[in-house]
């Protein structure tokens, strides 16, 4: 028995010294990252920064919907458990207005006005950057040059939708196994509706009214919807429900899709030489038609290293770290993350590499988050309200539904403003 | 005579047919799953490159290199044995006295156990990150985590070595009574030795539900415990689903319970069925 006791207690013991991290003085930043290339590749480069300071990196990788949700949870409870984060540009001025992650200002040499504007405002809450980016992106049309000059049709930059879907005609062809137009449909607030959206804006439409009402069977919605399952349902791959960024990539590098209307970021991924690129169409009012997203990175309230990680974040998201990029040996000029600062675009190695640079460029220059008359709100594809995922996701499955058929656009949308409603209602804003 | 051997063969030939169509449906999760950790995450999503494509590794490199795969491993073995031994420890001494000293409270005790298991988890995430972290200090320890996975798997170790116990004849235990074996003679000497497989069986169950666990494990870690779950979880990429890349994460993740569970399959077996034919 005493023998037994012994064990159990040499056991817990032995689990408990385990646990406990050494502490040796130096110092060690956790950081909270999504599985994205960029930042699985800034692992590698950061171990020079690792070599250079003695700064000991700690890198956690989690799912979006869990990284947000841990974040906030930590918050909650005093912060603590993560150095930086990172965040979108959907949380990131809300966060900012809660005080939940801090006001981010560097050095001279940072060059803070080399970054994008459209990044800098969008991470940015009443002047304040509480974000830096490490990769944006807009969205813009790639299209097969070779499918459009045997059709004889063009797609011009911020051409007429009612053009793009004759495009799309032109090049269907089926029985060959092309279809004319590949677009988002996986429901999905970050998935359909990311697209959804930049088309509802181009028809002149938005999520909410001046009262932050939902506003989903305005005539635009009507119209953009109609449109959308129209051009997807006779133009698009079968199927096309299921189908969202990853999904079209495979597809269009099997030269499935004529046109492809999606991230910028995809034309680093295009493996048809016959790639060419225009700007985002629209039925009458282009503000709006393309979207804006970067993911960035910020330090959570709380943080004990809030000094060495505002000294990572200026590293992380500097020209250098661009340079560090292109000459890593495992990497290289393809691999910089793109959309965050106007210098990486006038990079002679970045442009011999980068044949989507201009266009990616004038995207992102003419995205437009801003609230307007039409939209009280800021986000292009999103709104930056705290409850958008939750009133997104739900209107992605009913925008799914119409385009497998299973309900009408009217129902579709009928169903999509009860559920926004409900959503809006209960969060008190009417 | 003859219909009854017709039958008979018809029979013969059926039900072992039936076994192998439910047993192929359930198995084709498992072969898709390590079939696609083979491809490349563009293959991955080509429905014409289901069977025939071009094997890769690309997505175990991937893993090893740039995922620290054996750190998340070390610690859902060393997490999932200790839960699983502390809930025995406790589990069958508790079982023992309900089911051989049973008191007219003991119903309602095995079912308030059980009912602890119908809390929402999300419920308490709050509070536990508050206690834990703020008070405790004990967040992202082995500790904690052991803890966790055995507290929250107690109810079912409990009810199960509870049912495996009641098939044991009390007057088998009271023989050891009279020969004046203690109390813990009685459950070392004389009860595990005859519910043998029925805590093999009990402990198989709650290294897997400890080896699966994944609310707590990936929420109540950073680094130093974290499990393979969190390995899985932060393989969802924002640009969507890789498939391939998942794959093989979940394929490495999976690999040891699977072969655990088939080295272990006639133990478990034989403790799932212990008592069902009597």
């Amino acid at each position: 028995m005493t023998s037994l006791r012994n064990t159990a207690l040499g056991l817990a013991m032995g689990i408990a010294s385990a646990s406990v991290a050494a502490a040796d003085g130096h110092t060690e930043l956790t950081i909270a990252i999504v599985n994205n290339g960029h930042m699985i590749n800034m692992q590698k480069v950061a171990e020079a920064y690792t070599a250079d300071t003695g700064v000991a990196l700690n890198w956690v990788s989690l799912e979006e919907g869990v990284l947000r949700e841990q974040v906030t949870s930590d918050t909650a409870t005093g912060g603590g458990q993560y150095d930086i984060i990172n965040i979108g540009m959907q949380e990131a001025p809300i966060w900012g207005a809660a005080g939940w992650i801090e006001p981010l200002e560097f050095g001279a040499e940072y060059d803070v006005d080399d970054m994008l504007p459209a990044m800098r405002n969008g991470l940015s809450h009443e002047g304040t950057l509480y974000a830096a980016p490490f990769y944006g992106e807009s969205s813009m049309v790639m299209y097969r040059k070779d499918l459009t000059e045997a059709a004889g049709v063009t797609i011009a930059d911020n051409d007429s939708w009612d053009n793009v879907k004759a495009a799309a005609a032109a090049m269907h062809d089926p029985d060959n196994g092309v279809y004319g137009a590949c677009l988002r449909g996986k429901p999905g607030w970050g998935d359909n509706m990311a697209f959804v959206t930049t088309v509802v804006n181009s028809f002149g439409g938005a999520w909410f009214d001046a009262d932050m009402r939902p506003a989903l069977e305005s005539d635009e919605w009507k119209a953009a919807i109609n449109f959308y399952v129209d051009l997807l349902g006779n133009y698009g791959p079968p199927g096309s429900e299921g189908n969202s960024f990853n999904e079209i990539l495979a597809l269009y590098n099997e030269d499935k899709c004529g046109m492809w209307i999606d991230a910028t970021i995809a034309a680093s991924f295009l493996e048809n030489d016959n790639v060419a690129y225009a700007q985002s169409p629209n039925a009458g009012n282009p503000v709006g038609a393309n979207w804006l997203w970067a993911w960035a990175m910020a330090v959570p309230t709380g943080s004990p290293n809030s000094e060495a990680a505002h000294d990572f974040i200026e590293w992380a998201t500097s020209k250098a770290y661009i340079q560090a990029v292109g000459n890593h040996p495992d990497f290289g000029w393809g691999s910089v993350p793109t959309g965050t600062r106007a210098s990486t675009y006038a990079i002679p190695e970045f442009q011999a590499v980068a044949k989507f640079a201009a266009a990616e460029m004038a995207a992102i220059e003419s995205a437009a988050p801003a609230a307007t008359d039409i939209k009280p709100y800021v986000g292009v594809q999103f709104a930056a309200i705290p409850e958008f995922p939750e009133v997104g996701s739900a209107v992605a499955q009913e925008i799914a539904a119409a385009l497998s058929g299973a309900k009408s656009v009217d129902e579709a949308l009928a169903a999509s403003q009860a559920a926004a409603d409900a959503i809006m209602s209960e969060a008190g804003y009417y | 005579m003859a219909t009854v051997s017709q039958n008979s063969k018809l029979g013969n030939v059926l039900w072992p047919a039936l076994a192998w169509i439910i047993a192929l449906v359930f198995f084709f999760p498992i072969f898709w799953l390590v079939f696609t950790s083979f491809k490349t995450d563009a293959d991955a999503v080509k429905p014409e490159f289901l069977f025939f494509f071009t094997p890769t590794l690309e997505n175990y490199t991937n893993m090893t290199q740039n995922y620290d795969y054996w750190r998340f491993a070390t610690n859902s073995v060393i997490t999932s044995s200790f839960a699983t031994l502390f809930a025995l420890v406790v589990g069958v001494p508790a079982a023992y006295a309900m089911a051989f000293n049973p008191s007219r409270h003991t119903k309602d005790i095995l079912m308030w156990m059980l009912s602890t298991k119908m809390l929402p988890a999300a419920a308490v995430l709050y509070p536990m990150t508050f206690l834990t972290k703020n008070m405790l200090g004990i967040y992202d320890t082995h500790f904690l985590v052991i803890l966790v996975l055995c507290l929250i798997n107690l109810p079912i170790v409990v009810w199960m070595l509870f049912t495996y116990f009641k098939e044991i004849p009390k007057e088998i235990i009271e023989a050891g009574k009279m020969d004046g074996v203690s109390t813990w003679g009685e459950i070392k000497d004389i009860l595990i030795p005859l519910a043998w497989g029925g805590i093999a069986s009990t402990a198989l169950l709650t290294f897997i539900f400890c080896w699966n666990e994944a609310y707590w494990t990936v929420r109540l870690t950073t680094i130093d415990a974290a499990t393979l779950s969190t390995l899985i979880e932060g393989n969802r990429a924002p640009e969507g689903l890789f498939f391939g890349r998942l794959a093989a994460v979940s394929t490495a993740a999976v690999a040891p319970i699977v072969i655990l569970g088939w080295f272990c399959q006639k133990q478990l077996v034989a403790g799932l069925t212990f008592g069902a034919v009597k």
